[in-house]
């Protein structure tokens, strides 16, 4: 069981990752008036056939064969329904795949956003050769981080150097604060 | 709000410091589950602690810290393994950040494999 939003995005985005795509889309919005949380990962990867969409949410369907059960899309599936909220996942072979879920922000049962921060932080670090774009948004309020845009100043500069991945922990922690006041979601 | 600004000096105080994402035969790889069943017990901070170390300690050529998927001992994650070139694979289980930074100061720095943390020392 995973005991924040944070570590399924983290897990959706791997397999983002793992579907070969080279740019994924993360959008993190908070809504106090609607009382929701929308979370949605959107890749163009591989993508899947109508049948294995099918069968993603099911426990018991894995295309890994180290293991028999695939828990990843079933856990955050639960979890936001539990909310009050829905789940969505739509793909297309060769086009690429969005995972959207919509959480009850004030619901009993949702489990905290956590360390947003850090599950950005490690698919960026690790992933260089993937574009990100990353919004996060809370009652209107927004930042954006697009790795696209550093690459760009950073040339081939990779983000494992020290001074770089300091430069993304500290702009995503004061850009979320700004945003949400600091307040933990 | 923090802007990209910043980026252009870092850029320059590192000029000539570039590829250091080269691998090489001689490097030591050190990869970390990152699967649902790793994620799940705790694997991120795992390898942010590990890549942070190897950062700080200015080892990014000698060492590479990267994630993987699933390599079926989901009840051992998180998993570290680490792949010195020549050498058996080293496969420590039930990692945390504390147990990782021993494994980089013991194993990685100075080559002493921390036995009580390896696949082996386990019940298997």
């Amino acid at each position: 069981m995973m005991t924040e939003i944070a570590l399924n995005v983290l897990d959706v985005a791997e397999n983002s990752v793992r579907a070969d795509a080279s740019y994924i889309e993360i959008d993190i919005a908070a809504d106090t008036k609607k009382d929701v949380l929308e979370i949605i990962v959107r890749d163009n990867g591989c993508g899947m056939s109508k049948e294995q969409v099918k069968r993603v949410t099911d426990p018991f369907y894995t295309t890994r064969t180290t293991r028999k059960v695939g828990l990843g899309i079933p856990f955050f599936k639960q979890a936001a329904e539990s909310t009050g909220g829905s789940f969505k996942i739509e793909s297309r072979e060769n086009e690429g795949t969005c995972v959207k879920a919509v959480f009850g922000l004030s619901h009993i049962d949702r489990m905290p956003l956590g360390d947003i921060n850090s599950t950005i932080y490690t698919l960026v670090v690790f992933n260089e050769a993937i574009d990100f774009h990353y919004r996060y948004s809370y009652d209107g309020r927004e930042f954006v981080f697009d790795t696209k845009q550093m690459k760009q100043i950073l040339g081939d500069l990779s983000f494992q150097n020290a001074e770089v991945s300091q430069f993304i922990r500290d702009y995503l922690d004061t850009n979320k604060a700004e945003v949400d006041g600091g307040q933990t979601l | 709000m923090k802007s990209l600004e910043e980026l252009k000096a870092i850029r320059e105080r590192n000029q000539g410091k570039v590829g250091v994402r080269s691998e090489n035969e001689t490097q030591t790889r050190v990869v970390v589950g990152m699967a649902t069943c790793g994620i799940a017990s705790g694997a991120r901070p795992v390898l942010t602690a590990l890549s942070d170390a190897v950062q700080k300690e200015f080892l990014t050529e000698k060492i590479s810290v990267t994630p993987t998927g699933c390599i079926g001992l989901c009840q051992y994650e998180p998993i570290v393994e680490v792949l010195e070139p020549g050498k058996e694979k080293v496969t420590y289980v039930k990692m945390n950040p504390e147990k990782a930074m021993e494994v980089f100061e013991q194993h990685l720095k100075q080559g002493q494999i921390v036995s009580k943390y390896t696949l082996n020392a386990e019940n298997l």
